[in-house]
């Protein structure tokens, strides 16, 4: 466990990091920059697979292996890329998904 | 009616559908800060400092597990690197002499540079007022919306450790949405692969900073096939 000055600590850096990724294109070009391929390249690509790894990592401690298998979080991700692909609405689904998946976690607590 | 006046009455309907968004959205990032044991004062904190929501998510998983400086350094400049891309596509827009300059390049995020690089000032609205007020309305709404659920969150006394999961779900969205953006989405498999590959290698404590090195030699390594997938 953090002590408060380390947690405020990482608070600040990941400020300075911010601050450093949104300040950096006005810094460094006075007006209209030029990028080199490789980078505009990454900068399309990164993202997805960034979220990619952020959806692995709030899944990492889930014990796909023991116990219900993952079962809930498996099936309640599933509901939402469904819905996500039917509605194309970020609330209705985040607020969806997150009520299924209070559901199914209660209901799979009920199973013998 | 002052030039600001103006302006903000002009940035509110545009801004409108995006402060619903922020609220809610804050206010589920607010929840988390608490129910996870974290003072609350924090939520409001990281709105001001940070000013990302994907980022402030992270960082509340950041805060509640080991202290390691390099770690946060590369996983918020992973997070949001983006935003140079944001800033080298609004170098002309906020190209201004202006006190609000500043204001507008601290807050960019990707809701207030999807209004202002699209949508110009209405007739007889100052351009950098109506920029500012966007900026401001978007970052008002984010800060208002953590404080109420990190409020909300240390008021409620019973069990909301499952809300944990709209952070999964918010992610699951965002990367939905990049996939769409192509017509086969490669680089959202080799984040996934190299992810799943290093968390069995590393284990869950320490597998992010790898995940991040394999990821781009990957991207790198099959540049041609990954652009081909683009649309």
């Amino acid at each position: 466990m953090m002590s408060p000055v380390e947690q405020i600590l990482v608070i600040v850096i990941c400020g300075i990091v911010t601050l450093l990724t949104r300040f950096l294109p006005f810094v460094v070009f006075g007006r209209e920059g030029e990028v080199s391929p490789r980078v505009s390249y990454l900068g399309r690509a990164l993202p997805a697979a960034l979220f990619a790894m952020l959806v692995v990592y709030c899944l990492k401690d889930v014990d796909f292996l023991g116990g219900v298998h993952g079962l809930p979080e498996i099936v309640s991700i599933a509901f939402i890329v469904v819905v996500h692909l039917k509605w194309r609405n970020m609330l209705l689904s985040l607020v969806g998904g997150v009520a299924f998946y209070l559901v199914v976690g209660q209901l799979l607590t009920l199973l013998p | 009616m002052s030039a600001a006046t103006r302006a903000f009455r002009a940035a509110l309907p545009t801004c409108t559908p995006i402060i619903t968004s922020f609220l809610a959205l804050g206010i589920s990032c607010g929840l988390l800060v608490t129910v996870n044991g974290l003072p609350f004062w924090y939520a409001p904190l990281m709105s001001v400092v940070i000013f990302g929501g994907s980022l402030e998510f992270v960082t509340i998983t950041m805060l509640v597990g080991t202290f390691a400086p390099l770690e946060t350094i590369v996983i918020a400049f992973m997070v949001q690197a983006r935003h140079i891309f944001y800033g080298i596509a609004m170098l002309g827009r906020y190209d201004i002499r202006d006190w609000k300059r500043t204001y507008l390049i601290y807050s960019l995020c990707d809701e207030t540079f999807s209004i202002n690089r699209t949508v110009d000032a209405p007739e007889g609205v100052d351009r950098n007022w109506f920029m500012f007020a966007v900026s401001l309305l978007n970052q008002l709404s984010w800060i208002l919306g953590t404080t109420i659920g990190a409020v909300v969150g240390m008021l409620i006394p019973w069990d909301l450790s499952g809300l944990g999961f709209v952070m999964t779900a918010l992610f699951v969205v965002i990367l939905l949405e990049n996939m769409l953006k192509d017509r086969r989405p490669l680089s959202a498999v080799i984040g996934f692969a190299s992810a799943v590959v290093c968390l069995v290698l590393f284990g869950s404590g320490s597998f992010l900073l790898p995940t991040l090195v394999l990821m781009v030699v990957l991207l790198l390594v099959f540049r041609g096939p990954v652009q081909e997938g683009f649309r």
